[in-house]
């Protein structure tokens, strides 16, 4: 029959307009700004550094300057300069660490070719800012994030990275054992 | 059957009260001026307010209608937020194309807007509150609405775009082509009543039978049709959905108005709320029995507020189906409107005809005859028709889709 299909229509709308005044779970907006909708963990954005101890971030960063994501960036948005002691020696620490977030294509290679866990993909995705120059250029004090960060946000990839982590520690100290017996049995070499 | 003209009760004369008092603060010969342009600042600033908030109610309403909050930032439920689009509107830059032809160009929304207000001076809004009593107000106010047809061709034409020039002679085939159901629709309303003016119109309709079932032009079977008919044709004149073809905002830029922006686009937007507000008043006027209240004991509550709420209602209607309806196709549209609702119309006024003689039929068993044969005038052609319409286009099948 003509316009039954009109009718079926309106009555729909007329179901959705009475229903979200009686559940308003029907909603699906989410209110930004007041909730948020949960991230998968698989969401990635913009790399950070990771550190170990709360304390002290700076003095426990894993990062050691190595530069080999600086060089392996496809977009180029990393620089790094070494620290080094007063007779020009590495100290196995990054005395800069900048990272051009307006640059970053979100590739995830420094988190793949790190051979140190240092470099990890955050999920903070608010960082809009004023200045496009300097405010999108973050420093080492902005990029650094605790392991426990990582925990939280990545829980299957750091539970990884630790286990490995633990892994080669005992065996380094195994080693150091292993090698610190052996020099104690060896009898001092005659001179 | 009985009709009663009961006492004014203070209410129903308030705002002749008001108009008396201010403009008894004007000079003696300056009164009759003062009332006019009283009337034309009332009229102006009640559906200026009605036009925000019914922008507000309708993106709240189709919201909901697809599960949405809708605005719901600015201030207290939203409703700051016709506020923020106007300010909005009025600080954008107003280009103007190199070579439009700027007159006109400047020119086509006043002459929208100006010609679409005109048409709220012969709509009565309450017993007393008829800014015109015209002789001829419903032919006054479908000239004015065919009026506007020009302003649509004028942006088209003075944009200098070929596009808003072709949105433009779009435009006008489905003004035009609907103007012709609009117009038969009202025919039979003319016929029955006796007179074009709408303040007679409405008089003609404040009858109740047993005091309770109102004698309204909706209430026959020629009425019906009519108000369908009526209603189908003002969606498109308005440029409503589901024939909002002339400026699709998901298919075209925006047909006619691509070239407009800032404050005159916010005219054109304006003015296609007030039309189609005016148009919803007409209906009421011709088919909803105007400011008559539904039954006789409600004629307490003040008829200017019977009026407010029939136009509630049928404003309301626009918003659903324009929450509901799919846009039509160029062609769909111009096959409804020439092979289904103009022979319609027509069909109906010989209905109508027959409803005007066969008023004498006061018996029982006439009056069921009466009824039958006009209902059977009304729904046998429309299935037929329809039925012969519809014949080669079967339900569309999605091949590629999911059922």
């Amino acid at each position: 029959m003509l316009g039954t299909g009109i009718i079926k229509g309106l009555a729909t709308t007329a179901k959705n307009f009475a229903g979200s005044f009686r559940d308003p779970r029907r909603f699906v907006t989410v209110q930004y700004p007041e909730e948020k909708a949960p991230v998968t963990e698989g969401y990635r954005n913009f790399p950070f550094l990771v550190f170990d101890a709360e304390a002290d971030p700076m003095g426990t960063l894993r990062c050691v300057a190595c530069r080999i994501c600086e060089k392996e960036c496809p977009p180029q948005c990393i620089y790094i300069v070494p620290a080094v002691d007063e007779k020009g020696k590495p100290r196995k620490h990054p005395h800069v660490f900048d990272l051009d977030i307006s640059v970053c294509m979100s590739c995830q290679i420094c988190v793949e070719v790190c051979p140190f866990d240092a470099i990890k993909m955050d999920q903070t995705f608010e960082i809009a800012a004023t200045d496009r120059f300097r405010g999108l250029l973050l420093d080492k004090h902005q990029l650094a994030r605790s392991n426990a960060h990582f925990q939280r946000i990545h829980p299957t990839e750091a539970a990884e990275v630790d286990a490995r982590l633990a892994e080669e520690k005992r065996q380094a100290e195994e080693k150091a054992r292993a090698a610190a017996a052996a020099k104690a049995a060896r009898p001092p070499a005659a001179p | 059957m009985s009709s009663t003209s009961p006492v004014d009760p203070l209410l129903e004369r308030a705002p002749l009260l008001v108009r008396d008092w201010v403009s008894g603060l004007f000079p003696a010969p300056a009164r009759g001026l003062a009332d006019a342009l009283l009337a034309i600042a009332a009229v102006i600033l009640g559906f200026g307010l009605l036009f925000t908030l019914l922008t507000l109610v309708e993106r709240k309403a189709l919201g909901r209608m697809q599960n949405r909050p809708g605005p719901n930032r600015t201030g207290p439920f939203g409703l700051l937020q016709p506020i923020a689009d106007g300010i909005k509107m009025l600080v954008k830059e107003d280009i103007v194309p190199e070579a439009a032809d700027r007159p006109l160009h400047f020119l086509a929304p006043v002459v929208l807007v100006a010609f679409t207000l005109v048409a709220y001076a012969v709509i009565p809004y309450g017993r007393h509150l008829l800014p015109v009593d015209l002789d001829a107000a419903v032919l006054f106010f479908f000239a004015a609405g065919a009026a506007t047809e020009l302003a649509v061709f004028m942006a088209g034409w003075s944009s200098h775009n070929k596009y808003s020039l072709l949105a433009a002679m779009r435009a006008l085939a489905q003004l035009i082509s609907y103007e012709l159901p609009l117009l038969l629709a009202v025919v039979p309303v003319v016929m029955l009543a006796g007179t074009l003016s709408t303040s007679g119109i409405v008089a003609a309709q404040g009858r109740w039978s047993f005091g309770l079932v109102p004698h309204w032009y909706a209430c026959t079977p020629w009425g019906a049709a009519g108000l369908v008919i009526f209603l189908i044709a003002a969606l498109a004149e308005a440029n409503r959905s589901p024939f909002d073809l002339p400026e699709a905002e998901s298919e075209l830029i925006a047909g006619h108005l691509t070239e407009y922006s800032g404050f005159k686009y916010a005219l054109f937007f304006m003015a296609e709320y007030l039309g189609m507000t005016a148009l919803c008043a007409m209906a009421v006027t011709l088919f909803l029995g105007g400011w008559q209240a539904p039954c006789m004991f409600l004629q307490v509550v003040p008829s200017y507020v019977w009026f407010g709420v029939k136009l509630a209602a049928m404003l309301g209607l626009f918003i659903w189906i324009r929450g509901t309806l799919p846009r039509l196709r160029m062609d769909q549209l111009m096959r409804l409107a020439w092979k289904f609702l103009v022979p319609l119309a027509l069909l109906n006024l010989g209905t109508a005809a027959f409803w005007r003689l066969s008023a004498g039929w006061e018996a029982l068993p006439a009056q069921l005859l009466r009824w039958a044969l006009a209902l059977l005038l009304v729904l046998g052609p429309a299935a037929v028709i329809g039925r012969r319409l519809s014949a080669r286009v079967g339900p569309r099948t999605y091949r590629y889709a999911a059922p």
